[in-house]
């Protein structure tokens, strides 16, 4: 299958690459997928409790290149973005800016479910109550 | 010498047609491009030859006679026509057909097939090495069995197969002995009379032949095989195939039997010996790699590898100067991974990390070289994006994990 030009630069210059201290109160993180479907995604963001603003967002996939472009997309999107903007992230939105063929539709769900994970468990960390359905975020194959 | 990309290395899924093989079959597109069923002139009696010389090359290279070839447009078919031919011709004898589980497609789906008109299949497990275990084939064999299939060796792990220990069971119990010879003939030596093979299938575009055009061969003494033919017309092939012979794809065919027959010995060494200098130029410099299927029954020049935490589709990509191939789920139509590798018991998790490197006749080494350094680099970078490999080393067991995956 031939890739569009923003997954495969994404894939040979990811955004954000690495891993923010998962103690810190400030820090959400989301894990999504399994290894025996072939992909996991880690997604993690530093947030401004006062300001919700997302300050900060790392990521690392085990996943096809689509999967990696779709979470290294996520990554710059929720970037200077609030909890609420970052949480209205949706696939689709993966799908059309990364050009992904049907087949990938799921490598963007991730993404998006990782966004959701993480933000969940950092209004968990805040003790705010999480939305219901962020907790079952995950992956869909 | 300087490498020419992108570099090929998917010599199981199909080989280049050797320039010698061309040569041989080019004037028969043109000039000589009779009919060879066509008995009363000369451009028929040159196709004719051509197609007889032919048999004789195929024949002479597995140790058969050449009126047991039958021409076929590729194993597929030639399988489709063993297994089928067989189970109709000897329905009264019996209904039972022995096969394995990591055999290829062609096997597999003839198979499931014939089970819906009727018949039934053992599908034989295999071992850790990709191998059968012979008392479980004694033990599955029936009165009703006619048909044991089985294939020489594996397209992916590239096991080899106990196949002269399985001829000789075969006889034995009086049934008949089926191989998918497609990844073994030309490589390494396959004789139906040392192997006692009754039926076997051969493809030419695996051997640097053209594409489209393939072998059965059937057994015609000690027992004489009889096949219901699958494909009914003008009688061609002794009315066990139809239609008009592909002449130039026949030549191509023999040609490259005739080749591999003469330079097998020198070209096996040479591959087996790139083949190790590839595995250990990548594992020696990679932790958490694992080679799937046996290293003692394989084909010289095939190794299979997982790379553990990077998927394999994502690995591909990283290294598109380089033709291989994947049991990754990404990579393939159905999202699910190969079936060849959970056979052998290897962790889904890992199968989505393989790779297969198939070496062949016009690779060198300085390709070999090449790759080796591409894969330890790719994969190298993709474990530092990996979140399975910071587990790992931070000490945490991934198989372990409890994780969420959402009902669909
Ligand atoms: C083991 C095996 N059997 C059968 C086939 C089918 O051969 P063909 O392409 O000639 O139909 C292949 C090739 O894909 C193969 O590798
Ligand atoms: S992660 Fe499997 S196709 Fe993208």
């Amino acid at each position: 299958m031939a890739y569009s030009e923003k997954v495969i630069e994404h894939y040979n210059n990811p955004r954000n690459v690495g891993s923010l201290d998962k103690a810190d109160p400030n820090v959400g993180t989301g894990l999504v997928g399994a290894p025996e479907c072939g992909d996991v995604m880690k997604l993690q963001m530093k947030v401004n409790p006062t300001t919700r603003v997302i300050e900060e967002a790392k990521f690392k996939t085990f996943g096809c290149g689509s999967a990696i472009a779709s979470s290294s997309l996520a990554t710059e999107w929720v970037k200077g973005k609030t909890v609420e903007e970052a949480l209205a992230i949706k696939n689709t939105d993966i799908v059309r800016e990364l050009a992904l063929p049907p087949v990938k539709i799921h490598c963007s769900v991730l993404a998006e479910d990782a966004i959701k994970a993480a933000l969940g468990d950092w209004k968990k960390k805040q003790g705010e109550p999480e939305a219901a359905k962020t907790v079952e975020a995950a992956s869909a194959h | 010498m300087a490498i020419k990309l992108p570099i090929y290395f998917d010599n199981h899924a199909t080989t280049p047609v050797d320039p010698r093989v061309l040569e041989a079959m080019t004037p028969y597109f043109t000039e000589k491009f009779g009919n060879a069923a066509s008995r009363n002139h000369e451009f028929g009696w040159v196709a004719e030859e051509a197609v007889e010389n032919a048999r004789a090359q195929i024949a002479k290279l597995i140790g058969a006679t050449p009126k047991e070839i039958v021409f076929t447009s590729g194993a597929t078919e030639s399988t489709n026509l063993a297994i089928k031919g067989v189970a109709e011709m000897y329905r009264e004898k019996g209904n039972h057909i022995i096969t394995q589980v990591t055999e290829h497609k062609a096997t597999l789906d003839t198979c499931k097939r014939l089970e819906k008109y009727g018949y039934e299949v053992t599908y034989l497990p295999v071992e850790k090495d990709g191998r059968i275990n012979l008392d479980q084939l004694r033990k599955a064999i029936t009165p009703k069995t006619i048909l044991i299939s089985i294939m020489y060796a594996n397209n992916e792990i590239g096991t080899v197969q106990p196949v002269a220990e399985i001829g000789k069971i075969a006889k034995e119990k009086g049934v008949f002995f089926h191989v998918d010879g497609v990844q073994a003939v030309g490589k390494i030596p396959v004789d139906v009379q040392k192997d006692g093979i009754d039926l076997m299938s051969i493809s030419a575009h695996k051997i640097y032949g053209p594409k489209g055009v393939g072998a059965l061969y059937v057994r015609r003494k000690n027992p004489r095989v009889q096949l219901s033919a699958q494909i009914d017309g003008g009688g061609h092939e002794r009315g066990m195939r139809s239609g008009t012979l592909n002449v130039t794809g026949i030549i191509g065919l023999g040609k490259a039997c005739e080749i591999a027959g003469q330079e097998m010995v020198a070209e096996s060494a040479k591959l087996f010996k790139m083949r190790e200098r590839l595995r250990e130029s990548i594992m020696s410099r990679l932790d958490e790699t694992f080679i799937n299927g046996s290293m003692e029954h394989r084909l010289p020049h095939n190794i299979n590898i997982s790379f553990a935490y990077v998927e394999g589709e994502s690995l591909l990509m990283g290294i598109n100067d380089i033709a291989v191939s994947s049991g990754s789920a990404c990579t393939s139509a159905t999202l699910e991974p190969s079936y060849v590798l959970k056979a052998l018991g290897v962790g889904e998790d890992l199968a989505h990390t393989s790779i297969r490197f198939g070496l062949g006749r016009f690779n060198t080494d300085e390709e070999v070289d090449y790759v080796a350094n591409r894969v330890v680099e790719t994969v190298s970078r993709l474990r530092e994006l990996s979140p399975l490999y910071e587990m790992a080393k931070e000490g945490v067991d991934v198989s372990k994990m409890k994780w969420q995956v959402a009902a669909e």
